[in-house]
């Protein structure tokens, strides 16, 4: 019974986290061909203004209209992190499968850079690498492409080394089947209900790490909008227009929740 | 002939394989017999070459298959080998097939992968029945669709034969195919595996830790004990007159009455 009713809370996590990013999924696809206002024209009369009938979200100091900066900014993070888990992703599981399945001195070695990599504070090194691309979504794409690597090729890696011994694997290579063949056609499909984790964690990351950049300032730059510079800009009103500040950071919050549940929920499927 | 002359093979220092010599045959069940560890399995992983890279094989040991060395054969040869000459059953069907690809889709994998020329879809399709049809598999229409997960252990082992066999190898390694099973289930893939082999003239060597499933089944049986072979013969003589004390053991070791009688009776006449 027990059983059962925990099953019954993950199967809701893993629902509503689908609803919550299915929701921002087409949000994103909204704000790339069609926002209420200009997100960035500005208009003096209409500053600060609080969210009403004309614009939900309120204004913000240059009377520009939020919800559609909010709309843009949705899909702006969400392509930097759609971008980034497939740069990340895509790199880090042929790193993890290769040194996984062959194992010795180069996966040592490999895996040695990983946990530097991995041993860094992950922003500090964002923030190396802009510093020297220079800033600019490309470039923020690049940096956590870069260093979203190592957490995909680690947990690749052990899935590898997990099944490489299995006796379908032996049966494999007993028929006559080359590496690369048992690696991406024997092994790989077992692994993607790993992989489905990890990628839905990777993007919660993401769209922090891109957040959180922007609100430094090293990220998407003005006047393009992202949920993390809207942040960052608010600040300063926070007492006097506190809905410039609520509404992206909200927003950033329903996101990552999303992702959240949603790997939750696959998690205990 | 498949001859396996004075194979040893180390760990660093420790020898699993000791001296081991033993010839299969085509058309003949040689039996391999001994308790866990005694290197029955290691034999036939060296057999496939898929010994895992810290296992050493010894200088002046040899494997030939009809004449053939195996020994210190490149990868590709090997490939080439495996499967067509000689293919392996292994002991847990539970993981021995891909549990992320359809029954079908994994014999046609097999076929794919010996090189042979595939004409069209449909003649894969054609092989593949044949091959679950003769592996005595229920429904094998229905089977052909299905996922691992969705069948029984003797099912598995049914098609894990087939697979073993489609492509007509000379020899089949089988290491204790039957060891996971119930006994009836066990029975009829002994039945399988004997049909098998008086169909194409195959060479079983049959790896195991059960004597008494030789009986009747096994041309020759060797006796493993350590890494070392410590008797080989035919079915009569092992059962009826073993010479080593531990071949002794091992069939006192079998619940049957009238057998242990006979042993206790060889034991005292010496």
């Amino acid at each position: 019974m027990a059983e059962k009713r925990t099953k019954v809370k993950k199967n809701i996590y893993f629902r509503v986290g689908l609803g919550i990013t299915l929701f921002f999924v087409v949000l994103m696809f909204v704000g790339l061909i069609y926002t209420p206002y200009d997100p960035n024209a500005m208009n003096s009369s209409e500053k600060f203004l609080a969210p009403c009938l004309s614009h939900p979200m309120g204004t913000d100091n240059f009377g520009r209209d939020i919800f559609s900066r909010v709309l843009k900014g949705i899909s702006m993070t969400g392509l930097v992190a759609v971008s980034t888990v497939a740069i990340g992703g895509t790199i880090g599981t042929i790193i993890g499968a290769l040194t996984g399945f062959y194992g010795g001195i180069v996966d040592e070695i490999v895996m040695r850079i990983n946990d530097t990599l991995n041993g860094f504070p992950s922003i500090l090194l964002a923030l190396v690498i802009v510093s020297i691309l220079g800033p600019g979504k490309y470039n923020v794409i690049l940096a956590l492409g870069i260093l979203f690597i190592p957490s995909f090729a680690r947990i690749v890696r052990s899935e590898y080394i997990n099944y490489k011994n299995r006796d379908f694997v032996k049966s494999a290579r007993l028929m006559g089947a080359g590496s690369l063949r048992i690696i991406f056609l024997h092994i790989f499909p077992n692994i993607l209900p790993t992989l489905l984790v990890t990628i839905t964690i990777g993007f919660n990351n993401a769209v922090l790490a891109e957040a959180g950049l922007s609100y430094l300032g090293i990220g998407i730059q003005p006047p393009d909008a992202s949920l993390g510079s809207m942040l960052s800009d608010a600040q300063s009103y926070l007492f006097s227009a506190p809905w410039y500040a609520v509404m992206p950071g909200m927003t950033i919050v329903l996101f990552v929740l999303g992702f959240s549940l949603l790997s939750e929920g696959i998690c205990s499927k | 002939m498949l001859e396996i002359d004075n194979l040893t093979v180390e760990f660093g220092t420790k020898k699993v394989l000791d001296g081991v010599s033993l010839t299969a045959e085509k058309g003949k069940v040689l039996g391999i017999v001994g308790e866990s560890g005694s290197g029955k399995t290691m034999t036939a992983l060296a057999v496939m070459g898929l010994l895992s890279p810290d296992a050493r094989v010894a200088e002046g040991s040899s494997i030939q298959l009809d004449g053939k060395e195996l020994i210190g054969l490149p990868e590709k040869k090997l490939a080439a080998i495996r499967g067509n000459d000689i293919a392996m059953i292994f002991q847990e069907p539970m993981t021995s097939l891909n549990p992320t690809m359809r029954i079908g889709r994994q014999l046609e994998e097999a076929l794919r992968l010996h090189g042979q020329k595939i004409p069209s879809k449909s003649w894969l399709r054609e092989k593949v029945m044949e091959a679950l049809k003769e592996a005595c598999l229920p429904e094998p229409e229905k089977q052909y669709d299905r996922y691992p997960h969705e069948l029984s252990g003797g099912m598995r082992q049914r098609v894990m034969i087939a697979m073993g066999t489609i492509c007509r190898p000379d020899y089949l390694l089988c290491d204790e195919p039957t060891t996971a099973l119930d006994v009836t289930t066990e029975k009829g893939i002994l039945e399988l595996i004997n049909r098998i082999r008086t169909e194409h003239n195959m060479g079983i060597i049959f790896i195991t830790h059960d004597l008494k499933l030789l009986r009747g089944f096994a041309d020759k049986v060797a006796v493993m004990c350590k890494g070392k072979v410590v008797e080989q013969g035919s079915v009569e003589q092992i059962f009826n007159a073993p010479v080593e004390e531990y071949t002794r053991r091992l069939i006192a070791s079998i619940p049957d009455r009238q057998h242990r009688r006979n042993v206790k009776a060889a034991g005292a006449e010496k």
